[in-house]
């Protein structure tokens, strides 16, 4: 395996009162890309969330670390600027706020946070058009007000131009493909792979085996009622779509 | 432009949320404490002014002392005493007004700087031209010559009573009559300084006119007259800034403005308000009563107000248009920001008496803290308006769980072919779009500067680029604290 990235050591997570995670275990490596997979209420979007660290959750047991450091420790503005990417499956609209202008504001705050120079307008305009352009993303959506009247696919090319553009280490997909067409589940799934880096890996988050088909991971894991029941290659996901989630999520936890 | 990363250079720049909170030291001239006859014929001793304008401010002085205090606003606050406070206060040695920058006090020049408006002209923003109200007196201003070229006057009123009596005469009170209300007949009867700009007939005034207000001697009450006159087919676009240093007792301003507008001329008239606001517990702060109007009184004229209203522990404020010519047209653009324990009741008054009379109204609302934020707006139309349209539009936002936003349209139309629109929306600033942010790397007072600025898009839009900038920065600062 590759340099470790992220390791997960039996997470208990808990959200008002309820526990979601019993106990998960995961090793993330540099360059690698991982698909968690599961039925609804597995606790898919919340292990995104606290890997993200969207408020309302509480670790109660276990540990997460992120390059040797304890993740639970970083408030979310320093996670995303050590490289923790979080492609919402519900982007979030931002009335009045220009796509493009939003970028702009993300891309400088995780310099700054890193104590990097700050890029000026103009460095900012070139590198997001250059990458708009691969997603088949016109100078109009980007002076639109973010995800404010966007299709469900554009919200999510949108998502995708973000990483892009802020080239995280660690990028976590939720369930990108909600919402997407064929043609619309292709660009994104292919705006993706196009990320993919030996530096980087990605955890993708699905439902459904067709996102994988695009974008095609190193490892599948199986999440059911809070533990990842069982880990396997690629072709995991395709005995999944034909057999269905019934009888994996009776399997004990190895 | 990424006008919300400016936003948020400047707001972490600034570290504190008060920046303007300095006293200079300097030595002042006080009138004695306290108001009566002999007060107002002091402040006006003191100005050398003619005879009609002390039998003005006596008049108004002896209609006060029969009013009372207005009660129906939605603020709350101890009862003011008005006999506790100075009525005049004037850098030492300013009776004979600086006639260049020269003969300026250094000491005043250096409080500017620090404000950030350099009074030098050549360090000024370009197009620009200042006035300078230190506590009751104007102390410069400038591109004065410059102006005087396409005979645009630009003055401290004081000035304009010594040198353009026959204007100051035909208009001063002709749209906020001295008996008006209880803070504008104060003002009538006791105003120190404040600016008079007069733009003649066919004239463009060339460069944006400005006027900085400051309070800076211990217990002041500041009390500005402002009177601008667009001649016929004239336009002019003026800008007003405010701060005042950090106290523990509440100071009083109680200003006026008077806009007249006639046959096809414009007045835009923008505000950027940053009054000290009182600290968390709401102590101190300035308490900001203006009346602000302007009338349309020709053909085709045009008045547009807009604000952006950051600071002060208690505001109201209606700046309001009478639209008397024909086809005229009155625009209210504000951004009210309330955070700790501010209080804002203010909104604007729409009076339709023309025919085809136009009105568009956008105030934005953000409430913050304990703070309560009120719109209170008259549109009312007259019989005689034909075709009068008024489209408003209030949005509030709210900012956690302590705070309160309110509005109050008030509605009145005696022409059956009027056409009026409201709405209005309220919201309360989402965790959604807060963590959204946050993973996108903003930390959560950029986070609430951004979607602030973004919520106040339509209107900051409306001010003089100059100045956008200084809102959107002020936005942000004026909202720290206020989650997380």
């Amino acid at each position: 395996m590759s340099e470790v990235m992220l390791k997960i050591e039996n997470l208990h997570v808990t959200a008002e009162g309820t526990e979601i995670l019993r106990g998960i275990n995961l090793e993330v490596g540099a360059g690698e890309v991982h698909a968690i997979m599961g039925p609804n209420g597995a606790g898919k979007s919340t292990l995104s969330n606290v890997l993200s660290g969207r408020p309302g959750y509480e670790i109660t047991a276990g540990s997460i670390s992120y390059f040797g450091e304890d993740l639970a420790a970083l408030e979310p503005e320093e996670r995303a600027a050590k490289g923790i990417f979080l492609g919402f499956q519900y982007p979030v609209e931002i009335p009045g706020v220009a796509a493009m202008s939003f970028l702009k504001t993300a891309i400088n705050a995780q310099r700054k946070l890193r104590g990097e120079e700050e890029l000026d307008a103009r460095g900012v305009m070139t590198l997001v058009q250059g990458e708009a352009k691969k997603l088949n993303i016109g100078a109009d959506m980007l002076k639109r007000s973010i995800n404010v009247g966007f299709s469900g696919g554009e919200k999510k090319r949108n998502e995708i131009l973000q990483m892009a553009v802020l080239q995280p280490k660690l990028a976590i997909l939720d369930e990108t493909d909600s919402g997407l067409d064929v043609d619309a589940l292709k660009l994104v799934g292919e705006g993706v792979t196009a990320l993919r880096a030996p530096d980087r890996a990605m955890i993708v988050i699905t439902h459904y085996q067709r996102l994988l088909d695009y974008i095609v991971p190193d490892f599948v894991h199986v999440l059911a009622k809070g533990r990842i029941v069982r880990s396997g290659g690629a072709e995991l996901a395709r005995e999944l779509d034909q057999l269905g989630y019934g009888d994996l999520a009776k399997v004990p936890a190895a | 432009m990424a006008a919300s990363q400016d936003t948020i250079e400047k707001a972490e720049a600034l570290g504190e949320s008060y920046k303007h909170g300095f006293v200079t030291e300097i030595e002042s001239e006080f009138a004695p404490k306290g108001l009566n006859e002999d007060i107002v014929r002091y402040i006006s001793a003191r100005k050398n002014e003619p005879e009609w304008m002390l039998d003005w401010r006596l008049r108004a002085y002896r209609r006060w002392c029969e009013m009372e205090e207005p009660q129906w606003a939605k603020v709350d606050f101890p009862q003011i005493d008005y006999q506790d406070a100075y009525y005049y206060a004037a850098p030492k040695g300013y009776d004979d007004r600086p006639k260049s920058l020269d003969e300026v006090d250094p000491e005043l020049l250096e409080t500017y700087e620090k404000l950030g408006i350099p009074l030098a002209e050549q360090a000024m923003l370009a197009g620009v031209a200042v006035d300078a109200v230190f506590d009751s007196v104007s102390v410069v201003t400038t591109f004065k010559d410059k102006l005087e070229e396409v005979g645009v006057i630009f003055c401290s009123i004081s000035e304009a009573v010594q040198e353009h009596p026959e204007l100051v005469r035909k208009y001063l009170g002709s749209v906020v009559p001295y008996s008006d209300n209880f803070h504008a007949t104060l003002n009538s009867a006791v105003f120190s300084d404040g600016t008079f700009v007069y733009v003649p007939e066919g004239v463009r005034c060339p460069m944006e006119l400005s006027t900085y207000f400051r309070i800076n001697a211990q217990h002041t009450g500041q009390f500005e007259r402002t009177l601008i006159i667009a001649d016929k087919g004239s336009y002019v676009s003026y800008l007003e800034g405010c701060t005042a240093p950090m106290r523990d007792e509440n100071q009083l301003h109680a200003a006026v403005v008077e806009l007249v507008v006639l046959d096809d001329a414009e007045i835009k008239y923008s505000t950027v308000q940053n009054w000290y606001p009182g600290d968390k517990e709401g102590r101190g702060g300035i308490y900001n009563f203006v009346t602000k109007r302007g009338a349309c009184r020709g053909r085709n004229s045009k008045i547009s107000w807009t604000q952006v209203e950051t600071g002060s522990a208690v505001t109201w404020k209606y700046p309001s248009c009478i639209l008397q010519g024909d086809n005229s047209v009155g625009e209210f653009f504000s951004i009210a920001i309330t955070n700790n324990r501010q209080q804002a009741d203010t909104g604007t008054k729409m009076i339709h008496l023309g025919r085809n009379t136009k009105s568009r109204i956008i105030a934005k609302g953000i409430s913050a803290g304990h703070s309560q934020s009120t719109y209170r707006g008259l549109v009312s139309v007259h019989p005689k308006a034909e075709g009068a349209r008024n489209h408003t539009q209030c949005d509030s936002l709210l900012i956690g769980d302590e705070c309160g936003a309110h509005t109050v349209p008030y509605i009145e139309v005696k022409n059956p072919s009027a056409q009026i629109e409201h709405e209005a929306t309220t919201s309360k600033l989402s965790e959604e779009q807060l963590f959204y942010c946050r993973q996108r790397g903003l930390d959560a007072e950029a986070a609430v500067a951004l979607l602030v600025n973004g919520f106040c898009k339509e209107v900051l839009q409306k001010l003089p680029m100059e100045f956008a900038v200084e809102a959107q920065k002020l936005v942000g600062v004026s909202l720290e604290g206020s989650v997380g």
